[in-house]
């Protein structure tokens, strides 16, 4: 099937099977091989995407779901080799280790920020709940996305975002 | 100003941030251009004979280029046990080969064009089993009529360790106080979030290169050399980055070895990355003890006897898991001072996935017996279970101290340690928090819970005293490349290998380069596992970076035309400069302009080291429904001088997690009839970020001499102790109703249950007794 998307800020068009999963597209046929795929079952949450702007598991989204919407990857947040403030923020916090789980991570918190600036500890843990980390413990993945909320809301003048 | 001890952020991180890291399934290599994919058809039966296997339709299935079994692969041997302690007899077959031994065993290799054509095809294979007995519990494995997995070894008994048989019948003799208890240290899944993969090609000259994520390539090489009856020279292991291993991704399975077959057999390149199906059912599992734990001494709280027996579960084949309890026998008292101390273990094949290492391997079943056995014992006496440990810990020592089970621990001050914790828990306050609790009869009972531990890091190998090499060279640019022999996934050596460089040769860490994991290029080496990195890579690295400079000296001295004693080396502008005379001096980096300036040098450990701490666990449990939260987790670890106090944190915060997620979360579980339930991340409990606190750490640091970072290990501390701490908290925190005991993981249902049989065992108690009578006879309950 044509599918019609736009990955990272670029226009893509492509025939694909139907049963084609958006995280397979996006692994194998674009190259973005940041978001992993870690189960079977929709839990790890180590290929999960903005889609619109939402994070989603692009593990349980078929790439013609995604047709004609906007998917961003951690490899589009950067800008102009400047790490995005979600990204200085994992590492400033120590907030990967082995880093397979990290890119999802990376999207999911994009994705939580986007929808509460300003979460307390308890939202941060549960609003990632559904992505596994096997090696920090989660205790630095939440102080950096405890710390990312605060650079994100010193750079962005109120109404901005 | 020293950059060791600082909290440097670390170099690895952007690429893992952005592009993310290439794991083996990321690599583009154009080696594997055209390479076929592997799928394996496993067994969905735990024990069975295999009559036929049928792959006419799964070679007919869209994509496939060809199907093998066991058949095609009899010019192989089967693999025979890695340690010459383990039953010789007690072989695998890269396939399975008329019998399948656990339900997940590779039985038939499928290879297609696309990966997802492989899973289609190999629905197709049509398999004739008939069911064996089978045996899924490990006491079951030691009963006479117990099916036996190798009928050929005329028993189940893979390896022993100590003898049961002879313990001293009078070793409790004189003892006020004796209490006895078998507890279960369950199967839990290592579970990396990478799953195991592999891709592989041959070239003209008979030599197979391969790309596998690993902990060790050096010692996979040889695994690897081993299955496919080759030289080890004949054998290139590549590792990418690779997504945690934690003990279960040392060495090689079968799997890797069979897509090396098919890579050979078709003359193409083969890949294969696995499920998480396959993953929870094929990758090794870790710890399966079943201990029995007797501890004796007086009512004041002292101890003076202790017995540790156990089985080990192996699983269907004797891997490592075979011989970890010998490290559990060698950790059998801990810290603690006890007089007179005994153990034995057996370890046994049965019908589940095999084990292997599994952070700690070893230590934390050592670690979870004796504290369990405190906490029996404090509860017994009446002693407050802080204060029972604290009577009978080793006094601080200096000079290695040894026990009487042979592990010579190097330096320690456990009392501290505890006295830390316990200050940083405000554990005084706790407790009278818990009364008030108690008191009113709220539904949620606080739990606390204490544990010490002593464990054992950087152990030595068949091939004698600890060590690792490094290799250090700077380049005319001002540059420098490390080689090393330890094998990160996660810890951080290229940012701490580059600091320790650093430090000696001025050379800014953005500038070092850190490279492991190639054989071709580094054909030595440990690898990364029992917390061995630091204190022999990073020592060797120091090392390296320490000869180099004397290497550099004699050139600049030759160069300036002075003696080699009148440089003084500037590590703040990395250049040589004569004493007295400001104007002559000579980069380093210059002096590896017309001749490569590098060394490699190989550092050796007198022996193990042995980290401890001490950690306190807050929880609490909804009397009602038995649901237990964690709440606090406070934590003393000491593992010696730490070089990047952010990374050693991170570690201690893994290791807690994990540690803790055994503890009242996490279990591998086989129905009867040893079907895997907890096949998917759906189904095995993964701990989550809802389920746990953050952690606060308090520090300690007690250097040891035994290298001269004086550096211990810290990856595995967290885990060993935060099980026994968790575990005991939520003992804790029914003790009062008359619960003395409740098995791993202490689920809303298991604690429900403890509690249920307690309040039917006795009388309504009183809500603020603590400890006293005989109620923790079958108040505990193991529901397997």
């Amino acid at each position: 099937m044509k599918v019609h998307l736009t990955v990272n800020g670029q226009e893509r068009s492509d025939d694909v099977e139907p049963r084609l999963l958006l995280v397979h597209y996006l692994r194998q046929v674009l190259g973005l091989r940041a978001a992993n795929v870690g189960c079977d079952t929709t839990s790890c949450g180590a290929c999960t995407v903005l889609l619109n702007g939402r994070s989603v598991k692009s593990c349980t989204v078929l790439t013609v779901q995604a047709s004609g919407q906007d998917v961003t990857t951690a490899e589009g947040l950067a800008t102009d080799g400047e790490l995005h403030p979600v990204q200085q923020a994992f590492r400033q916090e120590h907030g990967l280790q082995c880093g397979f789980c990290t890119p999802g991570m990376v999207m999911a918190v994009t994705g939580l920020l986007a929808e509460n600036p300003h979460p307390t500890e308890a939202e941060v843990r549960e609003g990632l709940e559904g992505n596994f980390c096997r090696c920090t413990g989660y205790h630095n993945i939440v102080r950096a996305a405890l710390t990312a909320a605060e650079m994100l809301s010193n750079a962005a003048p109120e109404g901005a975002k | 100003m020293s950059i060791l001890g600082t909290r440097v952020v670390r170099t690895e991180d952007p690429g893992f941030l952005t592009s993310g890291a290439v794991y083996t399934d990321d690599v583009q290599d154009e080696r594997l251009d055209g390479a076929c994919h592997v799928f394996f058809v496993r067994s969905p039966l735990a024990h069975a004979r295999i009559n036929a296997v049928d792959l006419s339709a799964v070679r007919d299935s869209p994509g496939v280029i060809a199907a093998y079994t066991a058949a095609d692969l009899v010019d192989l041997p089967d693999l025979p046990p890695m340690m010459a302690m383990i039953d010789e007899r007690m072989t695998q077959p890269l396939l399975a080969r008329d019998v399948v031994r656990y339900a997940g065993e590779p039985v038939a290799v499928v290879v297609t064009e696309q990966a997802y054509q492989g899973e289609d095809a190999a629905e197709l294979a049509d398999v004739d089993y008939d069911p064996l007995p089978v045996v899924v519990d490990m006491s079951d494995a030691l009963r006479d009529d117990a099916a036996r997995l190798f009928p050929v070894a005329a028993t189940n008994v893979a390896a022993t360790f100590g003898d049961a048989a002879k313990f001293d019948p009078g070793l409790f003799d004189g003892c006020e106080v004796v209490v006895s208890r078998t507890i279960e240290n369950q199967r839990v899944a290592a579970a990396p979030m990478e799953t195991r993969a592999a891709a592989a090609v041959w070239g003209d000259d008979g030599r197979v290169t391969a790309w596998i994520p690993n902990q060790g390539a050096q010692g996979t090489r040889g695994s690897l050399a081993g299955m496919l009856g080759l030289d080890q020279a004949d054998v290139r292991i590549i590792t990418p980055a690779v997504g945690g291993g934690f003990g279960a991704k040392f060495g090689a399975d079968p799997e890797h070895g069979l897509v090396c077959l098919v890579a050979k057999k078709l003359g193409r390149p083969a890949r294969w990355a696995e499920s998480r199906y396959e993953n929870l059912a094929g990758m090794t599992h870790g710890r399966a003890q079943r201990q029995t734990v007797t501890i004796g001494g007086s009512r004041d709280g002292t101890v003076q006897a202790y017995r540790l027996e156990i089985i080990q579960d192996c699983g269907a084949y004797p891997k490592i898991g075979a011989i970890l309890p010998s490290l559990t026998v060698l950790m059998t008292p801990g810290p603690y001072a006890i007089p007179r101390a005994e153990s034995a273990a057996v370890a046994v094949v049965t019908n589940t996935t095999p084990i292997g290492a599994y952070r700690g391997a070893g230590r934390p079943e050592a670690t979870a017996a004796v504290e369990r056995a405190m906490d029996l014992f404090a509860a017994e006496t009446g002693v407050d279970p802080a204060e029972v440990r604290r009577r009978n810990l080793l006094p601080p020592f200096t000079e290695p101290h040894t026990t009487a089970f042979g592990a010579v621990y190097d330096s320690g001050d456990y009392e501290a340690a505890l006295d830390r914790v316990l200050a940083a828990a405000g554990y005084d306050s706790l407790r009278e928090e818990q009364a008030r609790r108690r008191a009113a009869g709220e539904t949620a009972q606080l739990g606390v819970g204490v544990s010490c531990y002593v464990e054992i890091t950087g152990g030595g190998s068949e091939a004698g005293a600890p060590h690792e090499n490094g290799t250090v060279e700077v380049h005319p640019d001002g540059t420098a490349t490390i080689l090393t022999g330890t094998s990160p996934h996660g810890q951080g050596h290229e940012t701490v290998w580059a600091m320790l460089a650093s430090e000696e040769l001025g050379i800014p860490i953005e500038k070092i380069t850190v490279k492991w994991g190639d054989t071709d290029l580094i054909p030595e080496g440990g690898g990364t596992g029992g917390s061995r990195s630091l204190q022999q890579g990073g020592s060797a690295v120091r090392q390296a970076s320490q000869e180099l400079i004397e290497v550099a000296r004699k050139r600049a001295a030759d160069q300036l035309e002075v003696s080699p004693g009148d440089l003084v080396f500037d590590v703040a502008h990395s250049q040589f400069e004569v004493a007295g005379d400001p104007d002559a001096a000579v980069p380093l980096a210059g002096l590896a302009e017309t001749e490569r300036l590098f060394v490699r040098s190989v550092f050796s450990a007198p022996g193990p080291t042995f980290p401890f701490g001490a950690h306190v666990a807050v929880v609490e449990v909804d009397t009602e429904t038995g649901k237990v939260t964690l709440a606090r987790m406070i934590t003393v670890d000491d593992a010696g001088t730490v070089i990047n106090p952010l990374l050693a944190e991170g570690q201690r915060h893994g290791g807690i997690a994990q540690g803790a997620a055994q503890a009242f979360l996490e279990e591998v579980v086989y129905d009867p009839d040893g079907n895997l339930l907890t096949a998917t991340f759906a189904d095995y409990p993964f701990l989550s970020a809802t389920e746990v606190p953050s952690f606060e750490l308090a520090d300690m640091a007690t250097p040891t001499t035994y290298n001269p970072l004086g550096a211990k290990g810290i990856g595995e501390a967290g885990t060993i102790g935060a099980t026994p701490a968790v575990q005991s908290a939520v003992v804790d925190a029914v003790s009062h109703l008359g619960v003395r005991h409740i098995d791993m993981p202490t689920s809303p249902q298991r604690v429900w249950r403890a509690l249920q049989a307690a309040r039917a065992a006795q009388p309504p108690v009183v809500a603020d007794t603590v400890g006293e009578g005989t109620a923790e006879k079958d108040t505990a309950e193991r529901d397997t």
